[in-house]
C-alpha cells in the first residue's frame, strides 16, 4: 500500500498524459483537441516537478554565504526548465487560438468533420 | 572571429526575425532583401564552419560562459556542419528563387512572413548547433511554430492542415520532452557528450529505454517517419507555394538529423541496438515508408501532393540509414539529407515556376508544358532522374551506400526495398514528364493563353525565343540546385571522405 501510495503522482501523470493524447486525437472538435494538448503538456510540466522533489529538501536559496549540501535542497532545475516549458505552451496556445479564430470565422464552425464536408461540398 | 562561429550561424537569423517586419511595416520590399542578406550571411559562415571544421577539428561554444554540463554548450562538428550548410545554402536558393511568388502569395503581409521564415532558419540551425537536450526541444518548438504560422497561410484548406500540423507536431514535441525528462532524471544532465558519459559507465536502467522511446516517437512525428506522416501531404499540398518550396526541402531533414544526433551523441554505441530495439524498428519503419510512400505517390494527381508521398517514402530511406546504426549507414543517411534537400529543392521550385507563371499544379493540366518552359522542364527531369537513383547523380550514391551498408549487415531484404522504390519512383515520376514532354498542349488551351494576356506570363529568352520561362532570378537558383544535383553526385567520394566518415 505504501508502494502504492509513493507512486501515486506517477499514476495521476500517466492518467493526465492518456487523457490528453485521447483529446488530441479522439476528439472531432478542434477546440476540445487543444485542450487535450494543454494537458498533455501540464501532465509533462508535473512529471518533471515531480522529479525534482527530495524529502525533506528546502527552497534552494543559500542564506548567508553558507555552503548547503545538495541533500537538503530540490532540485531547482526542472523547475527552472518547466518555466521555459510553459513560456513554449503558452506560445503554442496563442497560435493555436489564433488559427481558431481565423478557422471559425472562415467555415463558421470548429468541428473537424464539418469543415471537411464544408470543403468537399464547394470541391 | 572562427571561436564564434557555432553562434554566428541561428543568431543573426533570430535577431533579424525581429527586425524585419518592423523594417517591412515602413518598406515592404525591403523585407525580403534584409531577409535575403541574413540568410546569405548565415550560409557564408556555416561554409566558413564546414572549411574550419575539416582543417582544425570540431570546435565547441559555451553559450554565456557557462561551463558545460552547467551551461548550454553549441558543438559545430563535421556533421553538424555539413547539414547546416545543405540547410541554409538550399533555403537561400529558395528564398531567391521564391521572391515573385511571395509577393503574389502574401501581399502585404511580406515583412511578416519573411520574419516567420527567419524563425523557421533560426530554429532549424539552432537544431542542429546545439549539443544540450533541452535547448533542442527549444529550438525544436521554435521552427516548428514558424511552420505551422506558414502552413496556416495557405487559404482555405491550408488553414485545416496547418492546424492539424501544429496538433500533431506540439504532440510530437511534448513526446520528446517527455523522454529527455525519463533520461535526465536517470543521468542528472542534458548535455548530450555528458549524457553520453554517465549512460556509457552505467548499466542499462528501464526508464532510459522508455525515454529513448518516447524521444524516438517524437522525432518520428517530426520528420513524418510511416506510420507518423499524416500531417505531412496536407501540409506540403495546402501551404502556398513559397512556403511548401521552402519547407519540403529542408524541414523534415533536421527532424532526421536530431534522430542521427541521437544515436552519435547521445545514447552509447549498439545501445539503440541491444538494450532498446529502436534501430530494428527504424529500418522495419523505414522499409515499410519506403515502399508505401512510393505507391501513394503514384496515384496522385496533383503534383505538389505527389511530391508529398515522395517525400515520406525518401525520409523512410534516411531512417534505415540511421537504423543500420553502423558507421556506412550514418555516412548512407546523412548522404541521403544532403542530396534528398537538393533533389525535393529543385522538384518543389520547378513546380513553384510552372505555378507561377501558368497557375496550374495538377498533373494532367502539365500537358506539353516541356516545350512551353524548356529550362524549367529541365530542371524537374534532372530532380526526377536523381530521385529515381540513375548515376551519375546524387540519388544514386546515397541508394548505393545504403545498400552496401545493409547487404553488410545481412539485410538483403533492404536492397529489394530500394529496387523496389527505385522502379516506383521512376514509374511515378516519368508520368509526369511523359505528359510534360509527349502531350500536345490541348489546342483550346494554347490558343487562349495566345489569345488574351494576363493567363499566362510570356518571356523572350536567348536561345530559346518566345517561353513561357519564369524571370532570371527564378530560374538561376533553379538552375543551380539542379546542377548541385549531379555535381555533388560525382563528387560524392570526396564529401564522403572528407566531411562524412570524420564526422561518424
Amino acid at each position: 500500500m505504501d508502494e502504492l501510495a509513493a507512486r501515486f503522482p506517477y499514476f495521476m501523470i500517466a492518467i493526465l498524459l492518456a487523457v490528453g493524447v485521447w483529446g488530441m486525437v479522439g476528439k472531432r472538435s478542434l477546440v476540445k483537441k487543444l485542450i487535450g494538448l494543454n494537458v498533455l503538456q501540464s501532465a509533462i510540466i508535473l512529471f518533471f516537478i515531480n522529479g525534482s522533489i527530495r524529502e525533506g529538501g528546502t527552497v534552494p536559496i543559500l542564506l548567508h554565504g553558507e555552503h548547503g549540501y545538495a541533500e537538503d535542497f530540490v532540485n531547482p532545475l526542472p523547475h527552472v526548465l518547466m518555466l521555459t516549458a510553459i513560456v513554449v505552451s503558452v506560445a503554442v496556445t496563442a497560435v493555436a487560438l489564433a488559427f481558431l479564430t481565423s478557422i471559425h470565422r472562415e467555415f463558421g464552425t470548429v468541428d473537424e468533420a464539418e469543415i471537411l464536408g464544408e470543403m468537399e461540398q464547394q470541391a | 572571429m572562427a571561436a564564434q562561429l557555432p553562434a554566428l550561424i541561428p543568431v543573426p537569423l533570430l535577431v533579424l526575425s525581429i527586425i524585419a517586419p518592423v523594417v517591412g511595416m515602413w518598406r515592404q520590399a525591403l523585407a525580403f532583401w534584409l531577409a535575403a542578406a541574413t540568410i546569405a550571411f548565415s550560409t557564408a559562415m556555416s561554409g566558413w564552419a564546414l572549411a574550419h571544421v575539416i582543417a582544425h577539428g570540431p570546435m565547441t561554444y559555451k553559450l554565456g560562459g557557462w561551463e558545460p554540463p552547467i551551461g548550454i554548450e553549441y558543438v559545430l562538428d563535421h556533421v553538424a556542419a555539413f547539414v547546416s550548410l545543405i540547410v541554409m545554402g538550399v533555403a537561400l536558393a529558395v528564398v531567391v528563387a521564391t521572391r515573385r511568388m511571395a509577393e503574389q502569395e502574401m501581399r502585404g503581409r511580406l515583412g511578416l512572413y519573411y520574419s516567420l521564415v527567419l524563425l523557421l532558419l533560426a530554429g532549424l540551425t539552432g537544431m542542429v548547433v546545439t549539443a544540450d537536450l533541452f535547448n533542442l526541444f527549444v529550438f525544436l518548438e521554435i521552427s516548428s511554430l514558424a511552420g505551422y504560422a506558414l502552413v496556416f497561410l495557405g487559404g482555405r484548406k491550408g488553414m485545416l492542415a496547418g492546424y492539424r500540423y501544429l496538433i500533431l507536431g506540439t504532440l510530437g514535441g511534448a513526446f520528446y520532452l517527455l523522454g529527455v525528462a525519463f533520461l535526465y532524471f536517470a543521468t542528472g544532465t542534458l548535455n548530450m557528450a555528458d549524457t553520453l558519459a554517465v549512460l556509457s559507465a552505467s548499466e542499462a536502467a528501464t526508464p532510459v529505454g522508455a525515454g529513448a522511446v518516447f524521444i524516438f516517437i517524437g522525432l518520428g512525428l517530426k520528420m513524418a517517419l510511416v506510420p507518423l506522416h499524416l500531417w505531412l501531404p496536407d501540409a506540403y499540398t495546402f501551404a502556398p507555394s513559397s512556403v511548401n518550396t521552402l519547407i519540403a526541402p529542408i524541414m523534415t531533414k533536421v527532424g532526421a538529423y536530431a534522430m542521427l544526433r541521437m544515436f552519435l551523441s547521445v545514447f552509447p554505441d549498439g545501445y539503440l541496438i541491444d538494450e532498446v530495439p529502436i534501430g530494428q524498428a527504424l529500418v522495419v519503419l523505414g522499409a515499410i515508408g519506403v515502399v508505401f510512400g512510393a505507391a501513394a505517390a503514384f496515384r496522385q494527381p496533383d503534383i505538389r501532393r505527389l511530391l508529398a508521398y515522395s517525400s515520406v517514402s525518401q525520409l523512410a530511406f534516411i531512417a534505415i540509414g540511421i537504423g543500420l546504426a553502423t558507421p556506412l549507414g550514418f555516412v548512407a543517411a546523412l548522404l541521403h539529407i544532403m542530396n534528398h534537400a537538393l533533389m525535393k529543392g529543385t522538384l518543389f521550385l520547378a513546380v513553384m515556376a510552372v505555378r507561377l507563371q501558368t497557375g496550374v499544379s495538377e498533373v494532367p493540366a502539365l500537358a506539353g508544358l516541356g516545350r512551353r518552359l524548356p529550362i524549367t522542364a529541365a530542371a524537374f527531369t534532372v530532380g526526377a532522374i536523381a530521385m529515381v537513383g540513375v548515376p551519375p547523380t546524387a540519388g544514386f550514391f546515397s541508394k548505393w551506400y545504403l545498400s552496401i551498408a545493409a547487404v553488410e549487415q545481412g539485410l538483403w531484404v533492404i536492397l529489394a526495398v530500394v529496387l523496389i522504390s527505385s522502379l516506383l519512383s521512376a514509374a511515378y515520376l516519368f508520368r509526369v514528364l511523359e505528359r510534360a514532354y509527349l502531350a500536345q498542349l490541348p489546342a483550346a488551351a494554347a490558343s487562349a493563353h495566345d489569345g488574351q494576356e494576363g493567363e499566362v506570363r510570356r518571356s523572350r529568352l536567348p536561345l530559346f525565343g518566345a517561353t513561357w520561362e519564369p524571370k532570371v532570378d527564378v530560374l538561376l537558383p533553379l538552375v543551380l540546385l539542379a546542377a548541385a544535383t549531379v555535381v555533388l553526385g560525382v563528387l560524392n567520394v570526396a564529401v564522403v571522405r572528407h566531411v562524412l566518415e570524420p564526422g561518424t
